[in-house]
C-alpha cells in the first residue's frame, strides 16, 4: 500500500518534473528530510529491502489507557495563560503534576509542548511568543525532575487557533500551551 | 474551470495542463485600484499593428500595467492600429490629451514566433524616446505585454519597472494551505506547496528560483528551501525546538533564521542546505523577523528593551542599535532595495499599520488607512509595499506605494490570502 503510494508520487513528481513551469509540492505526502525527530536510520549505506523497526516510545498499557480517559487528568493537555503573560497559573499545578508524574513513570515517553497565542500582531513575533508559552509548561515540568530530553518545547504562533472569532473569549482559548505524547505528533 | 485558463495552460505546455490545472481551482487574484497618484501623466498606448493575430492583445496588458502603477492616466486612442515604423501622427495625440504614445508592430516570424516592435514617443517634443523589439511564441502575451511595460515605465520614469516579477503568497482554503507563486499582475497562479498544516514567512532567494518559508507539516515550525522549477526542497533548519523567520543574505548563499535551541528566539544564520549554523546576536529577550539590507546591516524586531521594537545589527556581529522609539509595538521591519528607508508594522491605538521610516532624517509616515497590516514587503525598484491585510473579516493582500497616495487591493473570490513576498526583478 505505501509501496504503491510512493510509486504513484514518483510518477506524479516525474510528470510534474517534465514540465516548464513552477511543480506542485504536496507537503502532506512526506518526502522531506527531518532531523534530529526521529531515530530512524540515516540514507547511507543502507539496505532497501531491510525494514528498522522504529520505537517512538511505549508505555504500559494502564498508562497509555489513562492519557485518553476522560476522567484522568491525563486527558487534559491545555494550560490556559493570561493575555500578554507566560506563567502558568497555580490552578494548573495539579495538571502539570499528573504529567510530570507520568513522564517520570514512562521515561520512554516522550512530549512535544506547543504554544499558542492569539492573532494579534506579527505572526512570527508571535511564535516567539507561543514559544514563551511553551517553555513556561516546559520549564515546569523539568523542574518537577522529568529529563530534558522527553520534551521538546515549540510554537505555533498564531497558526493553529482553538477558536476563530475575534472576540476576547476566544482569544483567551487561543493563548494556550498544549501537551502532546509520543504518537500523537 | 476557467476555460480560458485551460486553454493558455494546454499552449503553454502540453501533457503537463490537467496536473496543473487541478492546482488552480481555486483563485485568481483580482486587483482592485483603490488610490492613485495625485499626478498622473496622461499616456496613450495604440492599438499595435497586427497585434489581431495574438490570441490577446499584448497592449491590453501594458495598459493594465501602467494604468495599476497609479502613475499614468490610459489616454484612449481608439481601435485603428499604429505601427512602430509609421510616422506618427502628433497632433492627434497631443488632440487626445496624450504626453507620451508607444505604437507597436507584431509580425511573424520564423518557427510559428512573432517579432514586436515597440516605439515609444513623446507628443510634445515630437521625438522618439526610444524603442525595443522582442520575438515571442503566441502565448506569451501576457510576458511580452509586462516587458514592454517595463520599458515604457522606465522611459518614462527613470526607475525599472516591476511588472515582470513575481509574487508569492499563502492562500487559505478551509483547512488547506498552499504557497502559490503568482505574476505581479495577479495571474497565472500556481500551486509551489499545499499542506493541511500552515505555511508562513516565504522569502524569495535574491535569484528567484528559490523560496525559503516555514512549515508546520512535522506539528513544528521547520524552514525549508524550495527550487521553484523542480519542486526540489530541503530542510534548511530543524533544531529541536521552533525554526522560524528565513531570510536570505543578499548572496543567495546564506539564510538568517531564527531558533529556539538555546532558549528563547534568537537570530542564527545557516547555509541554504542547512549546513554551518552560526548565532548572529544574543540577548536575554525575544529576536526575530531579521531581514537582510544591502548595506550589511541585519534589521530585526526585539523585546529586549520590555515592548518589541526595531533594532539593527550589521551581519558581520558587533553590537544591536536601537531603530525605532515612537509607541510600543514596532514589528516587521524590511529595508528598502537602496537600504535608505525601512517599512515596519506599528501599533497605533489598537491598529496595526504599515509605516515608512526614513533613515536619514528619522522622519515617519503612516502608509496605510487599514487596521490588520502584516507582513511588508518591498517591489524590487522600492516603489511600491505589498503587505496583507483584512477587509471584511477575510485575509486579503494590498499594495500601497512608498509615497502612501497609489492603493490597490488584491483578493480571491474564497479564501484568505496572507504572507506575501515581492520576488526579485527576473534575470534574463
Amino acid at each position: 500500500m505505501k509501496f504503491a503510494r510512493l510509486t504513484l508520487s514518483l510518477i506524479a513528481a516525474g510528470l510534474l518534473a517534465a514540465c516548464s513551469s513552477a511543480p506542485k509540492t504536496d507537503a502532506d505526502q512526506g518526502g522531506a528530510a527531518v532531523e534530529e525527530r526521529s531515530s530512524g536510520a540515516s540514507s547511507a549505506g543502507i539496505d532497501n529491502s531491510r525494514v528498522v523497526p522504529v520505537d517512538a516510545g511505549s508505555a504500559s498499557g494502564a498508562g497509555i489507557a489513562a492519557l485518553k480517559d476522560p476522567k484522568s487528568i491525563l486527558s487534559k493537555r491545555s494550560v490556559l495563560f493570561d493575555y500578554d503573560s507566560y506563567v502558568i497559573k497555580s490552578e494548573y499545578q495539579a495538571l502539570i503534576e499528573a504529567h510530570a508524574k507520568f513522564l517520570l513513570a514512562n521515561p520512554k515517553m516522550k512530549m512535544l509542548i506547543q504554544g499558542n497565542t492569539d492573532e494579534r500582531g506579527s505572526r512570527e513575533y508571535n511564535l516567539a511568543l507561543g514559544q514563551k508559552r511553551a517553555d513556561a509548561v516546559k520549564k515546569a515540568l523539568t523542574l518537577l525532575g522529568v529529563s530534558d530530553a522527553q520534551l521538546e518545547s515549540v510554537s505555533l504562533g498564531e497558526e493553529k487557533p482553538s477558536c476563530s472569532d475575534s472576540s476576547e473569549s476566544c482569544w483567551a482559548a487561543n493563548r494556550r500551551g498544549d501537551m502532546l505524547y509520543s504518537g500523537e505528533f | 474551470m476557467n476555460q480560458r485558463i485551460l486553454t493558455v495552460l494546454r499552449r503553454a505546455v502540453p501533457g503537463c495542463a490537467l496536473v496543473l490545472a487541478s492546482a488552480m481551482v481555486h483563485a485568481q487574484l483580482a486587483i482592485e485600484i483603490t488610490g492613485a497618484g495625485a499626478n498622473r501623466m496622461p499616456v496613450a498606448i495604440a492599438a499595435f499593428e497586427g497585434e489581431n493575430t495574438l490570441p490577446r492583445a499584448v497592449t491590453d496588458v501594458v495598459r493594465a500595467d501602467l494604468e495599476r502603477s497609479g502613475l499614468f492616466k490610459m489616454i484612449e486612442l481608439g481601435p485603428s492600429p499604429m505601427g512602430a515604423n509609421a510616422p506618427v501622427d502628433y497632433a492627434r495625440v497631443r488632440s487626445r490629451g496624450a504626453d507620451a504614445v508607444a505604437v507597436g508592430t507584431v509580425s511573424a516570424s520564423s518557427g510559428g514566433r512573432h517579432q514586436v516592435q515597440v516605439q515609444l514617443h513623446d507628443s510634445q517634443k515630437q521625438v522618439s524616446l526610444g524603442g525595443q523589439a522582442m520575438m515571442m511564441a503566441p502565448n506569451q502575451y501576457r510576458a511580452t505585454g509586462h516587458r514592454i511595460a517595463d520599458f515604457i515605465y522606465e522611459k518614462l520614469t527613470g526607475e525599472p519597472g516591476v511588472f515582470s516579477t513575481r509574487i508569492a503568497y499563502v492562500l487559505k482554503v478551509g483547512t488547506r494551505y498552499e504557497l502559490q507563486i503568482a505574476d505581479a499582475d495577479g495571474s497565472n497562479a500556481q500551486t509551489a506547496l499545499a499542506s493541511k498544516e500552515p505555511i508562513i514567512s516565504p522569502a524569495w532567494s535574491p535569484d528567484g528560483t528559490r523560496l525559503a518559508y516555514v512549515s508546520f507539516e512535522s506539528k513544528k515550525p521547520v524552514v525549508y528551501v524550495h527550487s521553484l522549477a523542480t519542486g526540489q526542497r530541503n530542510v534548511a533548519a530543524n533544531f529541536k525546538g521552533s525554526n522560524s523567520a528565513p531570510a536570505w543574505a543578499p548572496d543567495g548563499r546564506r539564510l538568517a533564521v531564527v531558533l529556539t535551541k538555546d532558549g528563547q528566539s534568537q537570530l542564527y544564520s545557516v547555509n541554504a542546505d542547512g549546513s554551518g549554523v552560526q548565532r548572529l546576536a544574543s540577548s536575554a529577550g525575544i529576536d526575530t523577523e531579521p531581514s537582510w539590507s544591502i548595506d550589511g546591516m541585519i534589521y530585526f524586531t526585539s523585546d529586549r528593551g520590555g515592548s518589541p521594537q526595531i533594532y539593527r545589527v550589521s551581519a558581520g556581529g558587533g553590537n544591536a542599535e536601537r531603530v525605532t522609539f515612537e509607541g510600543s509595538y514596532n514589528v516587521s521591519p524590511r529595508p528598502s532595495p537602496d537600504g535608505k528607508s525601512l517599512v515596519y508594522v506599528s501599533r497605533n491605538g489598537g491598529r496595526f499599520q504599515i509605516t515608512m521610516l526614513d533613515l536619514a532624517s528619522r522622519q515617519t509616515q503612516i502608509l496605510t488607512d487599514t487596521s490588520k497590516d502584516e507582513s511588508p514587503s518591498f517591489a524590487p525598484n522600492g516603489r511600491m509595499i505589498l503587505y496583507a491585510t483584512e477587509t471584511g473579516g477575510r485575509g486579503v493582500l494590498a499594495a500601497v506605494s512608498a509615497d502612501g497616495r497609489v492603493k490597490q487591493r488584491l483578493s480571491v473570490q474564497s479564501g484568505d490570502v496572507r504572507e506575501p513576498a515581492w520576488g526579485p526583478q527576473p534575470r534574463n
